[in-house]
């Protein structure tokens, strides 16, 4: 076995801006109703300089028990937070107790189509007990687009309030040919009481 | 800040490549140091090869200053399929593979084959490894399963957990089900944001 650290594969950043990079880092140390990442404020960066964007979601805790964290954004010029949006919602579970609750199901109560300008579901109902949260990772693809919708893809892992693991996957587009610039994440009721969300943009190759 | 040339390390942000680590016959391979530098981990796993026909990819985890790889994990397993000729595909929850608070290692791949052209390739996601809350992970892996009797299938498996334990988790073991990782190569990232700005 041979191994090697720190140096020499693939070239990420190291030796010119390529890959990833960080915009944002937010840590909730205090209940907030939402986490808020708005182009031109506070050195966040939404348009055309990042073809796409990530934002990696670590242990959002939920004040209120049985809440799904979940987003939604606005377009350049709009305010409200209510583009329409069409997406898919499926998961997959099982209970902490053995065999149980076990599947894989579309949740067709989490999707929107039909002009649904809702906050979109990112997952089911986390549990708010001391060790429960939920963690993943979202991608917005090319928000800053004019001619097209603006896709994203999302899975997200939870602790469900009735000790179940949930692996949820949200998908779809915002139905716009405007550009997007903000984009906020929450609980779907309550504050998030604790976690950290991380915005990365793939640099332009 | 600015810089001419290179950025010190320590300042560097993004998906940082950590440790690469190329199987050859090797019984499992182990990354160890995990901490709080980084908020996530990626775990890449490129052509990794089983010396051994029909067996699982499986990992395991270990807390800061405990032995043995065996955490509680409780965790959901699917898997999406198609056979060579066509005829077979579904996508399915897999039970066997999941667990309840279970602490054996978890499988990533179900039933391996060790044909010549076979490995396994994916990504594996832990997240905060170093919180004290329940560690949440995800990965999708591929790789070909090899029935004697039928052709061969592909195969796309999702698979989910937490690992229930409030101790940070500092190492974490990569091994197939039985016999050697005859070749393959496993490439750890760190996913680092330097500053965070708190809000409350």
């Amino acid at each position: 076995m041979t191994s090697y650290v720190g140096t020499g594969f693939p070239k990420v950043i190291e030796d010119k801006n390529v890959g990833w990079v960080l915009i944002k880092a937010q840590k909730v140390t205090g209940g907030v109703s939402s986490v808020d990442f708005e182009d031109g404020t506070n050195s966040v960066v939404i348009d055309g300089t990042y073809d796409e964007y990530m934002f990696v979601l670590t242990n959002l805790h939920p004040a209120s028990n049985d809440e799904g964290i979940a987003f939604q954004v606005n377009a350049s010029g709009e305010s409200g937070y209510n583009e329409v949006i069409n997406s898919t919602f499926f998961r997959a579970k099982h209970g902490e107790s053995g065999a149980s609750h076990q599947s894989v199901d579309y949740v067709d109560s989490y999707d929107q189509g039909g002009g649904g300008t809702s906050h979109q579901r990112l997952c089911n109902d986390v549990g708010n007990e001391d060790e429960e949260s939920v963690s993943g990772t979202f991608y917005l693809y090319a928000p800053a687009d004019g001619m097209k919708v603006k896709h994203f893809i999302s899975r997200m892992v939870e602790c469900h309030s009735s000790d179940i693991i949930m692996d949820n996957y949200a998908a779809g587009f915002i139905n716009t040919y405007k550009p997007i610039d903000e984009i906020k994440f929450l609980f779907t009721s309550g504050n998030i009481d604790s976690g950290t969300i991380s915005m990365f943009g793939l640099v332009k190759s | 800040m600015s810089y001419v040339g290179k950025q010190p390390r320590e300042n560097i942000t993004g998906i940082i490549a950590l440790e690469s680590q190329t199987a050859s016959g090797t019984g499992s391979i182990t990354f160890d140091g995990m901490d709080g530098t980084y908020i996530a981990y990626e775990f890449h796993f490129i052509n990794l090869h089983p010396a051994t026909d029909h067996v699982d990819f499986t990992f395991q985890v270990n807390g800061v200053d405990l032995s043995g790889f065996d955490e509680t994990i409780t965790s959901s397993y699917v898997e999406a399929y198609l056979r060579e000729d066509d005829g077979n595909q579904a996508l399915t929850y897999r039970d066997s593979k999941d667990q309840g608070q279970g602490v054996a290692y978890q499988p990533l791949t179900r039933e391996t084959s060790n044909d010549g052209d076979s490995g396994v390739s994916g990504i594996l996601t832990l997240y905060d490894p170093s919180s004290t809350l329940y560690k949440h992970f995800a990965a999708t892996t591929n790789d070909m399963q090899n029935q004697d009797s039928y052709d061969a299938y592909a195969r796309s498996s999702f698979i989910a957990g937490y690992i229930e334990t409030t101790t940070p988790i500092d190492e974490i073991d990569f091994k197939f089900s039985s016999g050697n990782i005859d070749t393959g190569t496993i490439k750890m990232y760190g996913i680092k944001t330097g500053s965070l700005t708190e809000v409350s």
